[in-house]
């Protein structure tokens, strides 16, 4: 079946033009520009068709947690925001530290709306005692190592990963990339908002600024010793993003990540007590969220990711210390992106789909420039239609948006995953 | 609307000296021979205690049935909740016996918030984490308004572990909105991360401020602090910190030395300044029960009033 996206303005890392794409039955672009045709026409007028998104922090929760979501319909709300590829966090339950778990979310991943992305543990279990089989791993495919959900604590530990990644790299002759979740328990633990002015008053015990950035810290100069690609997930203060800002500036090969919560939403928020507002690294002061802006604006923070975590309702109907920490970001992740750092169209698709999507060493398929040949994974986006966030309308199987109720604007309107069209006028199609 | 008492965050001077002033009535109320008034006859009032506290729950319960109130207990461990239940199904289950207003203490700050926006009764916080303790702040300044008239200018000290302490917070509040300069003293890893806004003065050395204060405010101090690591020893406490017979002479002959109990006799209050006249701890329990009674009839309203009458049947 073949296909064509009318009318609309195609803006890609080339730059942007007003042009038709059609796309062959083969799943590929086939044509740009004028005399396309196709079986299918999609109406793309007044919109912007783009490379897909690439989300470089998924929880998907299968297998292990599927009251709270499935590959199935972690697929389906990616798909929905515009995404075509996920990038799935390991803290499943079994953790993805083997082969069989690996495959297992592969197979899952196979027939739905998104391309799944398996990471792979760093640490056996994601303990953090044991290196988990990186060379087995890599040689399945997983470009991602992490131990998502905590940090590998210990210096030397992670100094051996750092170090035999590298001899993966050249033994692979591809990159392999360490992605790293922040936070030095010892300073974190007991710790379950910002440690500030609001924790204070609210008397929720704190977590420090410092627990993310002295593992931010020591990781660089782990970097500086052993030449890894480090990835920093989800930075959320304003001291990491300088660390890594200068990091880059030295040259050293590391990348950074940073989510819309933390781009968008203070500290302030958990004065309602309500958990939803509950996430790893908390939601920081407007210092924090200001320096999170400025870095995706200057290039040292690399992509946006979401860290959608999705909880039932049921874990979150608990005090605020003791419900899990987790947000749903994959269908609100464009909107706020676009209304929200004040940058260009072109810039925000540059943070979620082609920066993103070479990090995780999948640019061959997605966030590729939009020209005959390349595979279809696109999103058509209205940037000018608003509308209501509602956790309960999301395809997610949980509800937890700290967005509820938020006025945004931007929508996706179609999806294309290898040329099929699994989002049409807003409606899933699988 | 419901009105709960979540903190006395949110409250202003006006709402708390109405409180302190229907405080006096109920007190009065304590001083007959037979302290019960119909007041909040057909109301239940159910406490549901996530943490012990023997002293509070009997003060909340003695209150209720001064007032005529039904009452019913409610006591589990924060953590029997997570063998499944959600705290949400907990409260629903507690609701469904038909409760006017919920006692709720929880180890957790926030939990009576939450459970307000769950449920239709009134919900009186009595006590979350380290958070608020209203009805504590408001028995203090009540003992403090009985024995000084008024809280304007009153130089009032809150010493110790101000990290931990839910009452703390609730008295800086409540004190200083009723006019008293309020000072914190304690060791540094036992003040808040922040106080930043807090209407206070924020001083290290007990001894410097003894001669200029009209109270004394002791919290307790627990031994886990030293497994935590924010202080050396019992012993250091002490001797920086405890109020002993040497430092309670350098307090002001009419000064006032309060505690929330229970007291650690010989660490933050030696059992000889426990006795001292100038001590108001017993005055502290005494007025516990009124200010709750008032608490709660401001919350309930009059069983009567609020009670529609069925048809052909005059109201009580």
């Amino acid at each position: 079946m073949s296909l064509v996206l009318r009318g609309g303005r195609v803006i890609d890392q080339a730059g942007e033009r007003l042009a038709d794409v059609e796309v062959g039955d083969d799943g590929r672009i086939a044509n740009v520009g004028d005399g396309c045709v196709g079986d299918v026409e999609l109406d793309a007028s007044g919109c912007v068709v783009a490379p897909g998104f690439v989300d470089l922090h998924a929880h998907l929760r299968e297998p292990g947690q599927e009251d709270a979501e499935t590959i199935e319909t972690g697929a389906r709300g990616g798909a929905l925001g515009g995404y075509t590829a996920l990038v799935a966090m390991p803290n499943t339950q079994p953790a993805m530290d083997c082969a069989a778990v690996v495959e297992q979310v592969r197979a899952l991943g196979r027939d739905v709306a998104c391309e799944i992305v398996p990471t792979g543990a760093m640490t056996v279990g994601r303990q953090g005692e044991d290196m988990a089989p990186l060379g087995e791993l890599a040689g399945l495919g997983v470009g991602i190592f992490t131990d998502d959900g905590t940090g590998v604590q210990d210096p030397r530990l992670m100094r051996r990963i750092m170090e035999y990644s590298t001899g993966l790299t050249h033994r692979l002759g591809r990159p392999v990339v360490l992605a790293q979740h922040c936070e030095v328990d010892a300073l974190s633990s007991g710790g379950y908002m910002h440690e500030g002015e609001w924790s204070s008053r609210l008397g929720i015990p704190g977590q420090p600024a410092e627990a993310e950035e002295l593992m931010v810290m020591r990781d660089i100069a782990l970097v500086r010793l052993t030449g890894a690609h480090m990835h920093f997930q989800h930075l959320s203060t304003a001291g990491s993003v300088a660390m890594v800002r200068d990091a880059k500036a030295a040259g050293l090969p590391v990348t950074a990540e940073a989510t819309p919560h933390h781009f968008t939403l203070t500290d302030a928020a958990c004065a309602s007590y309500d958990p939803v507002f509950k996430v790893h690294p908390p939601l920081r002061t407007d210092a924090d969220v200001a320096a999170v802006r400025e870095g995706l604006a200057d290039g040292t923070i690399d992509a946006i990711a979401t860290d959608h975590a999705p909880h039932t309702d049921h874990a979150k109907e608990q005090s605020f210390d003791l419900a899990p920490p987790g947000m749903l970001g994959l269908e609100t992740a464009f909107p706020l992106a676009l209304d929200g750092l004040g940058l260009d169209l072109p810039e925000v698709l540059a943070l979620m789909s082609w920066r993103p999507a070479a990090i995780a060493g999948i640019s061959d398929r997605h966030g590729a420039p939009i020209q005959a040949g390349n595979p279809a994974n696109l999103c058509v986006v209205d940037p000018d239609a608003t509308w209501t966030v509602s956790g309960r309308a999301m395809a997610s199987r949980s509800s937890n948006s700290p967005f509820e109720g938020r006025s945004v604007r931007g929508r996706v309107r179609h999806t294309l995953r290898d040329g099929v069209p699994v989002v049409v006028d807003g409606e899933a199609q699988r | 609307m419901t009105v709960h008492l979540l903190g006395i965050d949110g409250m202003d001077r006006a709402r708390i000296e109405e409180l302190l002033e229907l405080t006096d009535t109920f007190d009065e109320i304590g001083r007959r021979p037979i302290p019960r008034v119909p007041a909040l006859r057909g109301k239940t009032v159910a406490t549901l205690f996530f943490e012990d506290s023997t002293r509070t729950r009997l003060s909340f319960d003695a209150a209720a049935k001064r007032l005529s109130a039904d009452t019913l207990n409610f006591a589990a461990g924060a953590s029997s909740l997570s063998k499944g239940e959600s705290l949400r199904d907990t409260v629903d289950v507690i609701a469904s016996y038909g409760v006017d207003a919920l006692v709720v203490r929880h180890p957790m700050a926030g939990t009576p918030h939450r459970i307000a926006d769950w449920t239709d009764a009134a919900v009186v916080n009595a006590g979350d984490g380290r958070h608020e303790h209203p009805t504590q702040a408001l028995l203090d300044a009540y003992t403090l308004r009985q024995h000084r008239g008024a809280l304007d200018g009153m130089q009032v000290a809150i010493v110790g572990d101000i990290r931990h302490s839910r009452v703390a917070r609730s008295n800086v509040l409540a004190f200083s909105m009723l006019g008293a300069d309020v000072t914190l003293v304690a060791p540094a890893t036992l003040l808040p991360d922040s106080v930043a806004g807090w209407p206070v003065r924020v001083v290290h050395d007990l001894d410097a401020v003894l001669p200029g204060l009209d109270a004394c405010y002791l919290l307790r101090m627990q031994r886990e602090r030293i497994t935590e690591g924010l202080i050396p020893s019992i012993r250091e406490y002490v001797a920086g910190y405890g109020l002993d017979a040497g430092r309670a002479a350098r307090l002001p002959k009419d000064a006032l030395i309060l505690h929330p109990g229970p007291t650690n006799r010989g660490v933050e209050i030696s059992a000889e300044v426990a006795a001292d006249p100038r001590s108001v701890i017993l005055d502290q329990v005494v007025n516990g029960v009124s200010v709750r009674m008032a608490v709660l009839f401001l919350l309930l309203g009059s069983g009567l009033d609020h009670e529609p009458a069925a048809d052909g049947e005059v109201a009580e």
